[in-house]
């Protein structure tokens, strides 16, 4: 609103001229709107404020978590440069691959006459941890990863590992030798350059450029001590 | 009473031209931030570095505190504190590396390499490789001693992973914390020019351990020979490099002080050193014991029969 003002020392002129007097000449051409709705796009996708979700059936919401699992697992074993790992993470799929791998990996009984391989506790540990201590290094080394999207993309890359597991399981059922044992490792050797190279894929983007080393190094030694308990496993 | 010309923005000048024109007024002059009053303003740059670097290496304890206290300003408890000792990029890091395997006499580890940015990466992921590398490396050189005897089943023996990490862990944190404690007790009594921080001396720790992952690779070979040298070599290597650290902390001290103190570095080295070789390591002629103990009692028996 346009407010006169009393100009003092204003010769000459006795009546007070409005404030912003001449912006009432400015005149605003037909064909430009300005006129509208203000409408917020439909959001059906995201599931939290949605809440039908938790109308729906039981079984509907175990596929889809199993899909969206099985859709990672996908991009896992065939790494591409695609954001789907780190945007939509979840931890089911570590969660099932880290009890798979310790409850393969465990000592058959606790009364072996010298302590063998891990107990089922230990692998978890390990990984959790592991996966854990090398997200805290990414992030303290300067990466914009979030702390759950790095789990995720440690958790999902140990399928290839699980893989090689389930193969050398098999392969022990067999008569033991070098040739069994040169079998396993060429299998655990191949599955453990192929999660380095998948989580490397994911990962090596979000660090800076002069510390892509240092971060992806940690990884190694993880995968690389997964990759050992697992060719060290030997039934009992 | 305001008209369109008063309301042009005069241009005042620079300080020294209206001084010039009204040398009375009072100017306020705003330097740059890190030139203080005392230094006068006609020296370029490159000479105050100089002069800082030199103050650098002669006076080490009070600049480099200083130093240490202007860059980590965040409260303990946020996560950007503990990002300050993670500020290194890879050269850096392989740079401090090559200074632990190639000591040369005369250079400190510490002011060559680490300037007053010490970093937790390296020590804390190089004893973690040397954790795992002594694990596995005791149980391939376990299995491949008893390679050919039937009685002997192979276990990945999993309790000696955590038995080592206790071990390099508390290693590569007591001992800088009781040798901290120790040179600062010395420096309230005698005044050292050179001291260190306790981030500092767990860094030099640290990278010294460095030299024991191949070394504890090499073990494997199950030559008792071999293993010996191999240890010979790593400590001369890893013990002189702290030796030459921490005798400028402690030459000012009295004579044997300072020397006990050396001594007792290199000596808690070697106790590591052969303390992991003797637990993780069977010695090689374990093998043939077993075969000895099986005759001698039987020839003991009939000797006593016998008689």
């Amino acid at each position: 609103m346009a407010e006169t003002v009393d100009v003092p020392g204003d010769s000459g002129t006795g009546s007070p001229r409005p404030l912003f007097a001449g912006l009432s000449d400015i005149s605003i051409s037909q064909d430009i709107p300005v006129e509208g709705e203000i409408t917020i796009p439909m959001r059906s996708q995201i599931r939290e404020f949605d809440s039908s979700t938790l109308n729906e059936s039981v079984q509907n919401t175990i596929v889809r978590d199993l899909k969206a699992v099985g859709k990672k697992f996908m991009h896992v074993l065939y790494p591409r440069k695609s954001n789907t790992l780190l945007r939509d993470w979840d931890l089911w799929g570590p969660l099932i691959l880290c009890v798979t791998l310790a409850l393969m990996l465990q000592r058959g009984s606790v009364d072996s006459e010298k302590d063998g391989g891990p107990q089922f506790a230990e692998v978890f540990v390990i990984v959790w941890f592991g996966a854990i201590t090398i997200t805290l290094n990414s992030k303290l080394l300067g990466g914009n990863i979030s702390f759950f999207q790095s789990l995720c993309v440690l958790g999902y890359c140990i399928l290839p590992l699980t893989v090689a597991m389930l193969v050398c399981r098999l392969v022990l059922f067999a008569e033991p030798g070098p040739i069994n044992f040169t079998v396993r490792l060429f299998v655990v050797i191949i599955m453990f350059v192929w999660s380095i190279v998948a989580s490397t894929a994911f990962l090596a983007d979000s660090q800076p450029p002069n510390r892509k080393a240092l971060a992806v190094y940690p990884v190694f030694l993880f995968y690389f001590v997964i990759s050992w308990m697992i060719l060290t496993f030997t039934p009992q | 009473m305001a008209t369109v010309d008063d309301l042009q923005f005069e241009e005042f000048g620079d300080a020294t031209t209206s001084l010039v024109a009204t040398p009375d007024a009072t100017t306020i002059r705003i330097e740059d931030p890190d030139e203080t009053p005392k230094h006068p303003p006609a020296p370029p740059r490159s000479s105050r570095r100089e002069e800082d670097d030199e103050l650098l290496g002669n006076d080490d304890s009070d600049k480099t505190e200083l130093l240490a206290g202007q860059k980590k300003s965040s409260p303990f408890w946020t996560f950007e504190y503990y990002q300050t000792f993670f500020d290194v990029d890879t050269y850096q890091v392989f740079d401090r590396i090559k200074g632990s395997l190639l000591p040369i006499p005369g250079k400190n580890f510490v002011r060559l390499y680490i300037r007053s940015n010490p970093d937790l990466y390296g020590p804390f992921w190089i004893c973690a490789t040397l954790v795992f590398a002594i694990a596995i490396s005791g149980n391939l050189s376990n299995f491949l001693i008893h390679l050919g005897e039937k009685t002997y089943h192979y276990v990945p023996e999993f309790r000696k992973v955590s038995i080592a990490a206790t071990i390099i862990y508390s290693y590569a944190w007591l001992v800088p914390l009781a040798l901290w404690g120790f040179l600062m007790w010395r420096n309230s009594k005698v005044m050292n020019i050179v001291s260190y921080s306790f981030l500092e001396i767990v860094c030099v720790y640290g990278y010294s351990l460095f030299i024991y992952i191949p070394t504890a690779i090499l073990w494997i070979i199950p030559q008792k020979a071999v293993r010996w040298i191999l240890v010979t070599v790593a400590l001369g290597i890893s013990g002189s490099v702290l030796a030459m650290t921490f005798w400028p902390a402690v030459r000012e001290d009295n004579r044997r002080i300072a020397l006990a103190t050396i001594v007792t570095i290199v000596l808690l080295h070697m106790l590591l050193s052969v303390g992991c070789l003797a637990y993780f390591f069977d010695a090689p002629e374990m093998d043939h014991l077993p075969a000895a103990t099986v005759v001698t009692p039987n020839q003991t028996v009939a000797a006593a029969k016998s008689s």
